[in-house]
């Protein structure tokens, strides 16, 4: 590759195109009364509707309309008065009715935006990023491919189908093309959606599980020659499953793309696929037939008009957003504008909040999730969460505020806890973890170290007092480190006649 | 006007995903070419301001309450299936990208 | 002495007087079944067993003293277009040859729950796509009055059940025509309630926005109280009139219309029409002015735009429809030979499952709707919709009722009409409008045509949610004929089976 990153931005002005898809966290379906309940055997959470079985009929979740609308709300999109479903037609083995019932010319809401704060050389700039429209519509089966290479569609000899996930309702979230953002691009696309994500775990709509797939994002990027003012044509990527991805993802295509326009070759407008390992993109099949979906209206379900009481209703009980919400607890916190910044990108605020509201100090909690708990958390390649809960480290920093753990000792506890071997109560228990607050305990082991080391108590007793280093460090290794350091010193220096 | 094409008439056969014989195609355009013939004059009709209608009954906001009734028995769900393996639908190999 | 030339209301006293028990009367069906329907071919199914488990239980809760509905133990025929749990459901397509729902419409288990013995199921061109029952994948019905004739289309079973007596009761759908112009060929009694009156749910849909259910019968009480069992409100169904149902079975027992006004619609009407079908309707307007009626002439301009119109929305709505048939999941497999993908299989399947109506009108739908001809002729039929509907409304501001003969012509021969697909569709010229503007209508006898001594129907139309008035008017029309026949007409038609 000719151009790097830094090459292409300098020459290329990249516009920007997200489409996330999100699935309600509903008890039941979009169309039907049955269960989105997430990994059920298969073809168990089944009926005639969502299998599209002859003379099946659709009936709309009251549910998910309230979660569109309330999204909505929160992205500042208008709500439509009306709006109808349509058919999106398209043969696919995965779609039981080989039609997709989606909104087409007539979405739920429309025209909202959404800012993002991006960190630039030139400080914290705002981008704004302007939403479309968000529309409903039903997520699709699951199929498995047998044979061939592991689960992949290519070279497989047939494919088994779960409709489980076919029907479960799934909200459409499309930007407007979002140019200006420059070398930014990458990043704005990753705010966005983490702003997004943010806004939909916080109004309960969603599970945003990216892993699951219940937050999937489609990004779409073209370059134009810097100041040219024209749009190039844009390349889809689609199956971007985690916020490093998406970032990953439009940074390889950028590169990919500025460096065909460069040979002088063009951007087919196409669906390209994110490979994880290469964080490129490979072309998708492309289709035999061109795409016609051949939307009409559905016939089988009447249309959706809103008034304005239900929406004031919903609006009422919308949470404050995100970014408010990480501005108060910055202040109530006083969390430097970095430190604030580090749990944000480690995505570890609202569990830190968690934490915090179970009565812990909100530095110690910080520093605990940031510090011991990150370090334990990459060393397994896992998420902090899911080594820890928001109880048990609040329970630790209770413990050494009471002084019943050191810090040092509150490590030991959280190994324990990690490794599976309890609560912090149960480790504290099985470890012998307590701090030896026994003064008498302690006296012996310090007449034990000096006893040992006699040239150096009589420097002590002599005034040098930092030689009383090596006979605190003989007292905490007897005691297996269970000691309370200070409270050593104090005795030692008392003893030696040091005291005051 | 000579509505339609035999290869129109082939590429609505492979948006429609039947497999059409040469000879199928061929008659099929001219009988699509009269039937077509027969409902242009819908267009006489259809002035500007006339509205659709797409539905016969005026029905708004028709929803159902958000809980759950029991789904189909695996067996049931799989009941017609021409072919089927570890409960799910099993399906000749699938070429081609999901939307 | 048998029960089976009883009308439904009158086996139901039969029944409740305990003069035959639900089990001999599915019994002396199933015998008259055996008898005739070889020549008439109206079933494609017979569930003997669920049949009879329903009856003996309808025996055994009468004869514990339990309240039934009116219609426990009387037998009927259900078009095969409508799912019952476990029973083959077809649609007259080979697609569906060995299909068997796991689940029941809700017009079954309305039936079922009102102790109705379902006897099987009935022909029907493939997915209602006809007008003469042609179509079906398992060959021709012929109608009773004249077997090398067709029964009408596309519920032709279900009118052929009726008329030879196999059935008293059966249950019709209603897109274009489907329950009206079977009904007046075979002179028996066929009602399109109001779109939204009865619920969709289970039946596989040809056209959604036009479908129908609606009772057929021998008389008009008969389907007035079948019409009672099977409408009404379905949370199951989003376009399921949520109000109660119109008493019909009261309206068609009033025997009046002293004061109402009837409009004649001019454009369904005249030219194109047969001479003994204009005969014998104007002879039964005579009848509806004896008993008090007024009769007024109405115009409805742009219905001579709705049979092209119906002729573009139905079948871009069967193209959708009919997608889901593509073999993954249940029916019909061809191709499944591991050399094929999946979309070739579904190809393939597609290309040997439907037959060649079916896939004229996909394909003629897939056009329809597809980008660079959906303002030409989807969205412009849409319009025209608009304007049929104005038609109407004008018209029922100057009429109670509106008034035509069902059908054009009487019953043509087999095979008269199959290879043009135009003339075809001309049939349905007086009953398309009904479905377009979502309002009720039904098709009573009102004679046998002088030319060719066939069953001309009557066609009455009510506003949409105004069910009961076709039902009286349809009452009364059929007491004033039969008293001037001095019998009803069913007891003309030939005798069957008689080998
Ligand atoms: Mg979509
Ligand atoms: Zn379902």
């Amino acid at each position: 590759m000719a151009l790097k990153y830094d090459d292409v931005v300098a020459k290329y002005e990249p516009t920007l195109g997200l489409e996330v898809h999100v699935e309600l966290n509903t008890n039941t379906k979009m169309f039907c009364g049955c269960s989105t309940e997430f990994g059920a055997e298969p073809n168990t959470q089944t009926c005639p509707v969502c299998l599209g079985l002859p003379g099946s009929l659709p009936v709309v979740n009251e549910v998910a309309i309230e979660s569109a609308i309330k999204i909505g709300l929160a992205l500042n999109c208008s709500i439509a008065p009306f709006s109808r479903f349509a058919r999106k037609n398209y043969f696919y083995p995965d779609m039981p009715k080989d039609y997709q019932i989606s909104q087409y010319d007539e979405p739920i809401c429309v025209n909202g935006y959404l800012d993002v704060e991006i960190d630039t050389d030139e400080g914290v700039k705002v981008f704004r990023v302007e939403i479309e429209r968000v529309h409903m519509e039903e997520d699709t089966g699951k199929s498995l491919h047998v044979g061939g290479a592991t689960g992949r569609i290519h070279g497989a000899e047939y494919s088994l189908l779960d409709y489980n996930r076919a029907g479960i309702p799934l909200m459409e979230i499309v930007t407007k093309m979002v140019p200006g953002t420059g070398k930014y691009a990458p990043q704005v696309a990753r705010a966005y959606v983490t702003e997004l994500r943010d806004i939909l775990r916080s109004l309960g709509v969603s599970d945003v599980k990216m892993e699951q797939g219940s937050l999937r994002c489609d990004a779409n990027v073209s370059l134009s020659p810097m100041g040219s003012g024209k749009l190039g044509t844009r390349s889809e990527t689609k199956n971007v499953n985690s916020l490093r991805s998406v970032e990953r993802a439009i940074h390889g295509e950028m590169i990919r793309q500025g460096n065909r326009l460069e040979n002088g070759e063009r951007i087919i407008q196409e669906t390209r696929h994110f490979l994880e390992e290469s964080g490129e993109t490979r072309p998708g099949r492309s289709k035999e037939t061109a795409e016609d979906y051949r939307y009409f209206q559905e016939p089988d379900l009447v249309p959706v008009a809103p008034d304005a009481g239900w929406i004031e209703e919903i609006r009422k009980t919308l949470p404050e957003k995100p970014s408010i919400h990480r501005k108060r607890l910055q202040e109530q916190w006083s969390v430097p504008d970095k430190e604030m910044a580090a749990m944000v990108n480690a995505e570890l605020l609202d569990t830190v909040e968690a934490t915090v509201n179970l009565g812990a100090d909100p530095t110690k909690a910080r520093s605990w999730w940031l510090g011991e708990v990150s370090r334990l958390a990459n060393e397994k390649d896992v998420a902090p969460t899911e080594l820890m809960t928001p109880a048990q480290v609040a329970e630790i920093i209770a413990l050494i505020a009471a002084g019943e753990l050191t810090d040092k000792l509150a490590r030991h506890v959280v190994e324990g806890v990690v490794n599976g071997e309890g609560t912090p109560a149960q480790v504290i228990e099985k470890r012998g973890l307590k701090v030896v607050s026994d003064d008498s305990a302690l006296m012996s082991a310090i007449e034990a170290a000096i006893a040992a080391q006699p040239d150096t108590a009589e420097r002590v007793r002599s005034g040098n007092i930092p030689a009383a280093g090596a006979l605190i460090g003989a007292v905490m290794k007897a005691t297996g480190g269970q000691a309370d350091a200070a409270r050593v010193r104090e005795l030692l220096l008392n003893h030696l006649g040091q005291g005051n | 006007m000579a509505a339609i094409s035999r290869d129109e008439v082939a590429h609505l056969a492979r948006l429609a995903r039947i497999e059409m014989s040469s000879d199928e195609l061929d008659h099929l355009a001219s009988e699509l070419d009269q039937i077509l013939h027969a409902v242009d004059r819908v267009q006489e009709a259809a002035k500007d301001d006339v509205p659709p209608t797409s539905h016969p009954l005026p029905l708004k906001n028709v929803t159902r309450p958000d809980v759950v009734v029991p789904s189909l028995s695996p067996e049931d769900a799989l009941s017609g299936a021409p072919a089927a393996d570890e409960q799910r639908f099993k399906v000749p190999q699938i070429l081609g990208d999901a939307e | 002495m048998t029960n089976i030339f009883k009308s439904a209301q009158e086996m139901s006293s039969a029944l409740v007087a305990k003069e035959v028990s639900a089990v001999d009367l599915a019994n002396e069906h199933f015998d008259r079944i055996e008898k005739v329907d070889g020549d008439v071919h109206a079933f494609l199914h017979l569930d003997k067993e669920g049949a009879l488990a329903q009856a003996r239980d309808v025996d055994a809760k009468r004869a514990a003293g339990e309240k039934l509905s009116p219609l426990a133990g009387v037998p009927l025929a259900l078009k095969d277009v409508l799912t019952q749990k476990g029973i083959p459901t077809t649609c007259g397509s080979k697609m569906l040859e060995n299909w068997r729902p796991p689940y029941d419409s809700t017009v079954v288990t309305r039936l079922k729950a009102a102790g109705v013995v379902i006897l099987g199921k009935t022909n029907m061109d493939e997915f209602a796509m006809g007008s003469s029952t042609e179509n079906s994948a398992y060959g021709p019905t012929h109608n009773p009055w004249d077997l090398s004739r067709i029964p009408g289309g596309s519920g032709g079973g279900s009118s052929a059940a009726l008329a030879a007596f196999e059935a008293p009761l059966a249950i019709g759908t209603d897109t274009g025509g489907s329950i009206r112009q079977p009904a007046a060929v075979t002179g028996t009694v066929g009602v399109k309630p109001t779109y939204g009156a009865v619920s969709r749910y289970g039946l596989v849909a040809f056209s959604s926005s036009l479908d129908q259910a609606g009772p057929c019968a021998r008389t008009v009480l008969d389907t007035a109280l079948l019409h009672e069992v099977i409408a009404g409100h379905d949370p199951k169904d989003s376009s399921s009139i949520n109000a109660p149902v119109p008493s019909v079975v009261a309206a068609a027992k009033k025997l009046d219309v002293k004061g109402m006004k009837i409009g004649v619609i001019k454009e369904l009407g005249g030219d194109g029409f047969q001479k003994g079908v204009s005969e014998r309707f104007n002879e039964a307007l005579e009848e509806l002015v004896k008993a008090g009626a007024e009769i007024v002439e109405v115009s409805c301009p742009n219905f001579e735009y709705a049979l092209a119109a119906y002729y573009l929305i139905a079948p871009s709505e069967a193209s959708s429809n009919l997608a889901r048939f593509d073999s993954m999941r249940y029916g019909l497999r061809v191709g499944d030979d591991g050399s094929h993908g999946a979309e070739e299989v579904m190809s393939l399947t597609r290309q040997a499952g439907f037959g060649k109506e079916v896939k004229r009108r996909i394909i003629l739908g897939t056009y329809a709707l597809s980008s660079g001809y959906y303002d030409a002729y989807y969205g412009s039929a849409q319009k025209v919709r608009t304007l049929i509907m104005r038609d109407y409304e004008a018209a029922f501001a100057k009429a109670d009722v509106l008034v035509s003969p069902t059908a054009p012509t009487t019953a043509f021969k087999i095979g008269e009409k199959a290879d043009d697909p135009v003339a075809m569709y001309l049939n349905d010229i007086a009953t398309i409008p009904v479905n377009m503007a979502g309002i009720g209508g039904m098709s009573l006898p009102c004679g046998l045509a002088s030319e060719d001594n066939l069953p001309v129907g009557f066609q009455i139309m009510t506003p949409a949610m105004k069910d009961d008035l076709m039902y009286q008017v349809g009452g009364t029309l059929e007491a004033a004929l039969n008293s001037k026949w001095g019998s009803p007409l069913m007891s003309q038609a030939p005798a069957l089976g008689a080998k």
